[in-house]
C-alpha cells in the first residue's frame, strides 16, 4: 500500500501541553513539513521562546536552544554567524517578540541576519495566565484590560509585520492565519518561501501567523477560530508585506 | 617577534584572536571602546567576525548563541554594561556554555564616572545574575598578564562550561606596555561534539535549555553545577605574593591594578625600615581563602586596599575567620590611591608618624 500522508520526520512522538483549540500544534507541523520537504531538518536549529512554546523543543526533532525572554533574534544571531551553514530559527509569541524583545527583533532584521522568526500573535500573553499583549486588539478583555483595552491610556496593537517591512534592508515579511484550511495552507506557502530564502541564504524572514487561545480569551475552540477571522484579521491584515525582490 | 607596545584594550583583543576567538560582539562603552575600535579592522583580516550590536542585552545573547555552535566568542564592556549582561550570564551559566567576558571596571553606581574602578567585584565574583552560579574571575594587574589571563580564560571557559570574566580597571584597558605574545602557550582544544548544536546529522537532536519546572531534575542540575564549582575552587586558584620573606607583620591585601601601586608602596616603606607583605589574589573566583589564611596567620594583622568602598575585605575577612585585625583602606569615584596614601595608611597602623 502507497503511504500518502505521515507525521513529518522534523516532529517527534511526543503529545503536545497545548490547550485544546490553541493553533501552535498546527504551525509546529507546517514548520516541520516545510524543514523535511526542504531537506533542512540536519541543519536546522530551533530557536525557543519564553511563552507557551517554550517547550518547542520538545517536539520539534532537530537540534534546539531555549532563549532567554525576547532574546531569540540575538541567539539566532550568533549562532548563525557562528555557522553560517546551519538554518536556523525562532520560533516566538506575542509578548516576547512583540513586547520585551522588541529591540532584538528589530535589529536583527535591520542587519538582514539570515534566519527564519515564526512570530505566533495570538493577542495575549498565554502562559503567565492572559495578560495584555502588545498585540491586544482595542477594547479586548485580558486580566490586566478588565474593562477591555484603553488605547488612549496604553496606545494601539503593534503590527509587527508592517513595522518591520518600512526597514530598508531586504527581507521576507509576511502575515497569514491558521484560523481555517485557508489560512493553514497560505501558512505553509509563506514558510516555504520564508525557509527558502534562508536556505540560499538571501534575506531575513519573517512570518507573523494570527493564532488562537481558546483558554485565555475564554471561549470555545470553534469560537476561538471565528474570532480570529472576525477581530483579528481586519485588524491585521494578511499577506505579504515585504520581499526581496522588490525594492522599497 | 619583539616585544610590542600596546594599549591595554587592544592587546587584550589580539589575545583572544590567538586564543582562536573569531566572534566578537560588543556594544560601546567607555573606557574600553578601542577593544571594538581594534577588531572592527583585524576581524577581517583574519576571516572573523566584529559585530556592533544593538544593546548589552543583546550582546550576552549573541555570545550565548554562539557558544551553542561550539566556537570561541567573547564581548568587552564596562560596569553599566555589565549590569546589563547579567541577565544573560545567568542563562550562560546555567545552560553548561563558555564564554568570555571582559569588565573593564569603572567608576558606580549608576552611570558613575568612566575612570578606573574595582567597584563590580561583588557583581563579577557573587552573581550579579539570578540563582546559584559563579563566573570564573580574573583579575590581570599588567597589560602583559591581562593578555595571559585573557588566553587562559578562554581556556578555562571551555573546560569547565562556564562563563569567565576579565576583571580589570579603566587602567589597564587605556594604559600601554610592552606586551611579548611569542611566549605564550597554543590555546588548547576541546572536544564539543557532544553537545554542541550543528545540526542533528546522524545523530540524536541535542538540546540546550535552562528550564527545569520539575524540581527533582531541577536540583541534580544544580547540584552538578556545585561539584563543578568544587572542582574549579580545588584546581583554578591563582594569586601572587610579594616581600613575605622578612615576615611582615602588615600584608595588604589587593587585586588588579592597585597592587601594583601597593608594590611602590612597600617599596617605599622598605626604604624607611618597614616590612610589609602583599597578597595579591589573580583569581577572584576562585577566591584563594586557603593560601591567604597561611600567609595572613602569619602576620599581626592586614589591610585591605581597594578601588571601592569595602568589597574585596567581604573575602579577606572569610579567609581570616576573625583571627587577624583587618583594616580598610579604599577610594572611589574613580580616584586611584597614590603610593604615598598607602604609605601614610600603613605608618598609621605601625603607629609611625
Amino acid at each position: 500500500m502507497e503511504l500518502i500522508f505521515k507525521k513529518p520526520e522534523s516532529l517527534t512522538d511526543t503529545i503536545t501541553h497545548y490547550c485544546p483549540g490553541c493553533t501552535h500544534g498546527v504551525i509546529h507541523r507546517i514548520v516541520a513539513e516545510v524543514l523535511d520537504e526542504l531537506g533542512l531538518r540536519e541543519r536546522a536549529v530551533g530557536v525557543a521562546p519564553v511563552g507557551c512554546s517554550v517547550l518547542a523543543y520538545n517536539y520539534f526533532y532537530c537540534d534546539f536552544l531555549e532563549a532567554a525572554h525576547g532574546r531569540a533574534p540575538a541567539f539566532a544571531t550568533g549562532l548563525k554567524r557562528a555557522n553560517p551553514n546551519l538554518i536556523v530559527f525562532t520560533y516566538q509569541g506575542d509578548g516576547d517578540l512583540a513586547s520585551i524583545g522588541g529591540n532584538e527583533i528589530l535589529h536583527a532584521a535591520n542587519r538582514g541576519e539570515k534566519f527564519t522568526t515564526i512570530f505566533v500573535n495570538n493577542a495575549v500573553y498565554g502562559m503567565t495566565g492572559g495578560q495584555m499583549a502588545p498585540t491586544t486588539l482595542p477594547g479586548q478583555v485580558t486580566t490586566t484590560t478588565p474593562f477591555g483595552r484603553k488605547v488612549d491610556d496604553v496606545g494601539y496593537p503593534i503590527r509587527v509585520a508592517e513595522l518591520l517591512a518600512t526597514l530598508r534592508t531586504p527581507s521576507y515579511i509576511a502575515r497569514t492565519s491558521v484560523h481555517n484550511s485557508e489560512g493553514i495552507i497560505a501558512t505553509k506557502k509563506a514558510m516555504r518561501k520564508a525557509f527558502s530564502y534562508q536556505k540560499e541564504n538571501v534575506c531575513f524572514s519573517l512570518v507573523e501567523v494570527l493564532s488562537t487561545c481558546p483558554t485565555n480569551w475564554g471561549i470555545p475552540p470553534k469560537q476561538a477560530a471565528e474570532w480570529v477571522g472576525e477581530h483579528m484579521v481586519p485588524y491585521y491584515p494578511l499577506g505579504e508585506f515585504k520581499t526581496p525582490e522588490k525594492v522599497h | 617577534m619583539a616585544k610590542l607596545l600596546m594599549k591595554g584594550n587592544e592587546a587584550i583583543a589580539e589575545a583572544a584572536i590567538r586564543a582562536g576567538a573569531k566572534h566578537y560582539f560588543a556594544y560601546p562603552i567607555t573606557p574600553q571602546n578601542e577593544v571594538s575600535e581594534y577588531l572592527s579592522r583585524r576581524m577581517p583580516e583574519v576571516g572573523g567576525c566584529f559585530l556592533q550590536m544593538e544593546s548589552e542585552v543583546a550582546v550576552i545573547n549573541t555570545l550565548f548563541g554562539a557558544a551553542a555552535a561550539g566556537i570561541r566568542a567573547f564581548t568587552t564592556s564596562s560596569s553599566p554594561g555589565i549590569s546589563l549582561m547579567s541577565e544573560g550570564l545567568s542563562y550562560i551559566t546555567a545552560a553548561n556554555l563558555p564564554t568570555v567576558v571582559v569588565n573593564m571596571c569603572r567608576a558606580g553606581p549608576g552611570l558613575g564616572g568612566i575612570l578606573p574602578s574595582q567597584g563590580d567585584y561583588r557583581q563579577m565574583t557573587k552573581g550579579g545574575g539570578h540563582g546559584d552560579y559563579h563566573l570564573i574571575v580574573l583579575a590581570p594587574a599588567s597589560v602583559q598578564e591581562a593578555v595571559e589571563l585573557m588566553m587562559l580564560a578562554f581556556d578555562l571557559a571551555d573546560k569547565y562550561r562556564n562563563p569567565v570574566g576579565i576583571l580589570a580597571d579603566g587602567l589597564i584597558g587605556q594604559m600601554m606596555e610592552p606586551v611579548d605574545f611569542d611566549a605564550l602557550p597554543k590555546p588548547t582544544v576541546y572536544d564539543k561534539s557532544d553537545w554542541i548544536t550543528d545540526g542533528a546529522k546522524n545523530r540524536e537532536p541535542h538540546l540546550i535549555r535552562t528550564l527545569f519546572l520539575d524540581p527533582v531534575p531541577g536540583e541534580i542540575e544544580n547540584r552538578k553545577r556545585a561539584e563543578k564549582y568544587r572542582q574549579i575552587e580545588k584546581n583554578e586558584t591563582r594569586y601572587e605574593i610579594y616581600n613575605l620573606e622578612n615576615h611582615p607583620k602588615l600584608v595588604i591585601v589587593a587585586f588588579g591594578t592597585i597592587a601594583r601601586v601597593c608594590k611602590t608602596a612597600i617599596d617605599e616603606l622598605k626604604t624607611m625600615g618597614i616590612e610589609v607583605g602583599l597578597f595579591r589574589p589573580i583569581s577572584l573566583y576562585p577566591f584563594p581563602y586557603t593560601e591567604l589564611m597561611q600567609v595572613g596567620e602569619k602576620a599581626q594583622m592586614l589591610l585591605s586596599v581597594e578601588m571601592s568602598n569595602g568589597q574585596l575585605i567581604d573575602d579577606v575577612k572569610m579567609a581570616m575567620q576573625g583571627k587577624k585585625p583587618i583594616h580598610f583602606y579604599g577610594r572611589q569615584g574613580g580616584i586611584v590611591p597614590a603610593p604615598d596614601e598607602i604609605v601614610e595608611e600603613a605608618k598609621k597602623l605601625f603607629n609611625v608618624s
